[in-house]
C-alpha cells in the first residue's frame, strides 16, 4: 500500500504551528515512514500539484487571493485539516475585523494601502468545508498526534467540548480567580492539558469557545469577582473575534 | 553574444513567509532584479491599539513562530522601559538564557534543515533521512534538545507563557536547572560534530562590501539582549535614535519596508554580530570560527550560515555558564509574578513611551510603544531584521547576478535562492509590523 500524500500549506500566521511539527524531534523520522510529505514550502522545495490525501491548511484567510487558492486545495484534498487558531477560529488575526478595515490599512500602511487589498479575518471553515480541527496558539504536539492517528485510521476527531478548566483541576492547580485574576479557561475548548496555567500564565482563550459555553454559570463567576462583562469581552476577542462571522 | 534570462521564483522555498525573486536579463542587460514580498498584511499594529502595555508580549509574540521568544523580549524591555520597571539581576540572567534557547532553537532548523539541503544538491532534508539519516537525527535531536529547554524554562519555545513584563510566571527549580545543564552538555558534544560538518562544506564564494549593524555595549559580554546600536562603518548611537538608523523607505512592489544607514543598505544578522563582537564571544566559539575559517570582517553574505553556527556553539557555552550561576547561588523563587493584564496594580501604570532593542537569531528588532497613563496602546512601531536585510539582499544579487551569468539558468536561480535563504529571512515577521506614526 502505498503512503498517504500529505502537504502543508500555510495563509496569514507566524508558522509557528508548522514550526511545531518540526518541533516533534526525531519521533518524525518514525511519522515520515508512514506519510510521504509531497509540499511542506518552509521546510521543502518540492511542490505537488496533483490530488492530495491530506492537507494541513495553517493561517487565517485574509484577501481575494487567499480565498481562491484554499479553494483549489479543498478541490484537489481529500482530508484538509485547519491548523492552529489562525485557521481555526481565525485567531489574533481576527482582531483586525474590530476596525473598520479601510481605515486599519491606512494606519499601517498609509498612502500605500491601496497596493494591499484586504477582507475580513475568516477561518478556514468559513470559505471551505474542514474535516478536522487541531486547535492552539501553538499547536499542542500531544494533540496533534493525536488528529493525526485518527486521520490515518479514517475515524473522526472529536474536540473536546469541556473547558481547560476540566484539565487544569486534574492537573491541581490554583484555580486563577481565586489567585484574582480573569482567566478564560471556563470558556476555552480543552485539549492543551491546561498548558498556560501549568506554567503560572491565566488562559487567553487561544483554542476558540466551547461549543456550548456556561455563559450564565461564567456571569456568576464573574459577578463573584466584581470582573466588569466588558473587560471580559475584550479577552474574548483576542482570539475569538471571527467567530461573528460563523452567523453571517 | 546577447544574453536573456528571466527567472520568476514564486512563493520561495525552505524560509519563514512568502516572497518571490524577480530577475529579467535581456540582452545581457539586467533589467529586473529584486526580491518581492507577498505576504497578506496581517495589520499587528492596528489592532494593538486600544489593548494594554501587559498584553503586547503575547500579542507581538504571535508575529512569528520561529522568534516568538525574542519577540517576547523586545516587547516586554520596550514594556519596561516605558513602565521604568528595573528587571532584577535573576530576571535578566533568564532573559540571557532564553533569547540563547531561540538562537540555538532558530539557528539549529536554518543551518541543517533549510540550508544544508543546497549544500549537498537535494531540495530538502527529506532524502538525507535515507543518504544520511545520523545527521538528520542528530538534527532533529538538537531541535527537539532546544524545545526541551525552552519548555522547562518558559512552558514551550512557540508563543512562550511564562516570561512577561515584569519577570517569569514561574521560576525554574534546583532540579530544572539540572535537567537544562544535562541538555546543554549534550548540545555540547552535538555542537562540535556540527563544526566538524560544515568544515567539510563549501559555501559559494561571492563577495561585496557592506554596513554591518547590530548592537554594541562596552561589557565583555557578545551583546544580545541589550545594548547600543553600532555599525561596522565606526557609528554607535543609542537605541532611543533608532530612527536615525532604519532610515525606512517603502518600494512599490512589497508590503515590506526597506531601511539604510550611511550607505545604499545595511545588513544584520549572526554575520553582523560576528563582524561587530567577535573578540567577545566564547573561547570554543572562536576556536569553531578558526575550524570554519570564519575571520571578521566576512563580507561573503553565504557565510551568515556559518557565523550562526559559531554563535550556536557561543549560546550552548554561555548558558552553561548562566545556569551555573544560577545553581551556585539559587533561584529566588519569590520574584515569580503574574500581572495578567496588572488587574490589581501590582506593577506600575504610566504614560509615555519605551523602546526595546534586541538581537533576535536574524538581526536587530526594535520595538517602540507609546501608550496612556492608564497603559492601553496609542501607538506601536516594529522594525524587523527582514525589513533591514531586503534592501542588502537586493544589491547582492545586483553585484552577483553579472557574476554568474554565464551560467544556466538554473544555476542562477539556485545561486539566488541561496543567497536569499542565507540571511534566513523571515517574511512573515517583516510585513506582520510596517509602521506606525510615532
Amino acid at each position: 500500500m502505498s503512503k498517504p500524500k500529505v502537504a502543508f500549506f500555510d495563509f496569514a500566521c507566524c508558522e509557528g504551528c508548522q514550526l511545531q511539527v518540526a518541533n516533534i524531534g526525531e519521533s518524525l523520522l518514525d511519522i515520515l515512514d508512514i506519510i510521504e510529505i509531497v509540499e511542506f514550502r518552509e521546510v521543502m522545495s518540492e511542490k505537488w500539484d496533483k490530488e492530495i490525501d491530506v492537507s494541513f491548511v495553517e493561517g487565517s484567510i485574509t484577501d481575494e487571493h487567499a480565498k481562491e487558492r484554499v479553494k483549489k486545495i479543498r478541490d484537489r484534498s481529500k482530508i484538509l485539516v485547519a491548523l492552529g487558531s489562525c485557521a481555526t477560529i481565525g485567531g489574533v488575526n481576527g482582531m483586525k475585523n474590530s476596525f473598520e478595515l479601510a481605515e486599519a490599512m491606512r494606519y499601517v500602511y498609509g498612502d500605500s494601502s491601496k497596493f494591499f487589498p484586504t477582507i475580513q479575518t475568516r477561518a478556514v471553515h468559513q470559505v471551505v468545508k474542514v474535516d478536522y480541527f487541531i486547535n492552539g496558539c501553538p499547536i499542542y504536539i500531544p494533540e496533534f498526534v493525536t488528529v493525526l492517528k485518527c486521520i490515518l485510521q479514517g475515524i473522526p476527531f472529536y474536540v473536546p467540548e469541556y473547558p481547560v478548566c476540566v484539565e487544569c483541576k486534574l492537573n491541581e492547580n490554583v484555580c486563577m480567580y481565586d489567585r484574582g485574576l480573569t482567566c478564560m479557561g471556563p470558556v476555552t475548548k480543552a485539549g492543551c492539558n491546561s498548558w498556560c496555567i501549568n506554567n503560572g500564565n491565566i488562559c487567553y482563550g487561544c483554542r476558540g469557545l466551547t461549543i456550548n459555553p456556561n455563559t450564565e454559570g461564567f456571569k456568576e463567576v464573574l459577578k463573584k469577582y466584581r470582573i466588569p462583562e466588558d473587560f471580559l469581552m475584550k479577552k474574548i476577542q483576542m482570539y475569538n473575534k471571527s467567530r461573528e462571522l460563523d452567523q453571517s | 553574444m546577447s544574453q536573456n534570462i528571466n527567472i520568476n521564483v514564486n512563493y520561495l522555498t525552505r524560509v519563514e513567509g512568502h516572497g518571490n525573486i524577480v530577475v529579467e536579463l535581456r540582452d545581457g542587460k539586467l533589467e529586473i532584479c529584486r526580491l518581492e514580498i507577498v505576504e497578506s498584511p496581517r495589520l499587528f499594529e492596528a489592532f494593538l491599539r486600544g489593548r494594554s502595555i501587559y498584553e503586547a508580549p503575547h500579542i507581538t509574540s504571535r508575529i512569528c513562530g520561529i522568534c516568538s521568544c525574542g519577540h517576547t523580549l523586545a516587547s516586554i524591555q520596550a514594556a519596561e522601559d516605558l513602565l521604568q520597571i528595573k528587571p532584577t539581576e535573576q530576571t535578566t540572567l533568564l532573559r540571557k538564557l532564553l533569547l540563547h534557547y531561540e538562537e540555538l532553537d532558530s539557528h539549529i532548523l536554518h543551518i541543517y534543515l533549510l540550508v544544508a539541503p543546497d549544500l549537498v544538491g537535494v531540495p530538502s532534508f527529506v532524502p538525507l533521512t535515507k543518504s544520511n539519516p545520523d545527521i538528520i537525527r542528530r538534527a532533529l535531536k538538537m531541535k527537539r534538545l532546544c524545545n526541551e529547554l525552552c519548555e522547562i524554562l518558559v512552558g514551550r519555545h512557540v508563543h512562550p507563557i511564562g516570561a512577561v513584563v515584569g519577570g517569569f510566571t514561574k521560576l525554574p527549580s534546583n532540579s530544572e536547572l539540572e535537567e537544562m545543564h544535562k541538555r546543554l552538555i549534550q548540545l555540547q558534544t552535538d555542537m562540535q560534530d556540527t563544526v566538524e560538518l560544515f568544515s567539510k562544506l563549501t559555501f559559494p564564494e561571492f563577495e561585496r562590501d557592506t554596513e554591518y549593524v547590530a548592537l554594541v555595549n562596552d561589557e565583555n559580554e557578545y551583546p544580545l539582549l541589550y545594548g547600543d546600536i553600532g555599525s561596522t562603518d565606526g557609528y554607535r548611537v543609542s537605541k532611543y535614535e533608532y530612527k536615525n538608523v532604519t532610515n525606512e523607505f517603502v518600494v512599490a512592489y512589497a508590503t515590506a519596508k526597506r531601511t539604510k544607514w550611511h550607505r545604499d543598505s545595511y545588513a544584520v544578522g549572526a554575520l553582523a554580530r560576528f563582524n561587530l563582537n567577535s573578540a567577545k564571544l566564547h573561547t570554543k566559539a572562536k576556536q569553531a570560527a578558526d575550524m570554519l575559517n570564519l575571520k571578521p570582517k566576512c563580507i561573503n553574505p553565504y557565510l551568515n550560515t556559518v557565523a550562526q553556527i559559531v554563535e550556536c556553539v557561543h549560546c550552548v557555552e554561555d548558558a552553561i555558564r548562566i545556569i551555573e550561576i544560577l545553581l551556585n547561588k539559587g533561584i529566588n523563587q519569590d520574584e515569580i509574578v503574574i500581572p495578567d493584564i496588572n488587574q490589581h496594580g501590582a506593577l506600575p501604570q504610566r504614560a509615555g513611551q519605551g523602546v526595546g532593542v534586541v538581537e533576535v537569531p536574524r538581526g536587530l528588532l526594535i520595538h517602540h510603544y507609546e501608550c496612556d497613563e492608564r497603559g492601553i496602546f496609542k501607538e506601536a512601531n516594529c522594525v524587523i531584521p527582514t525589513n533591514q536585510n531586503t534592501a542588502n539582499i537586493e544589491l547582492d544579487m545586483l553585484k552577483l547576478v553579472p557574476e554568474i551569468m554565464k551560467q544556466s539558468q538554473e544555476e542562477i536561480t539556485l545561486a539566488l535562492e541561496m543567497l536569499v535563504r542565507a540571511y534566513d529571512p523571515c517574511i512573515s515577521c517583516s510585513v506582520h509590523m510596517v509602521e506606525l506614526k510615532l
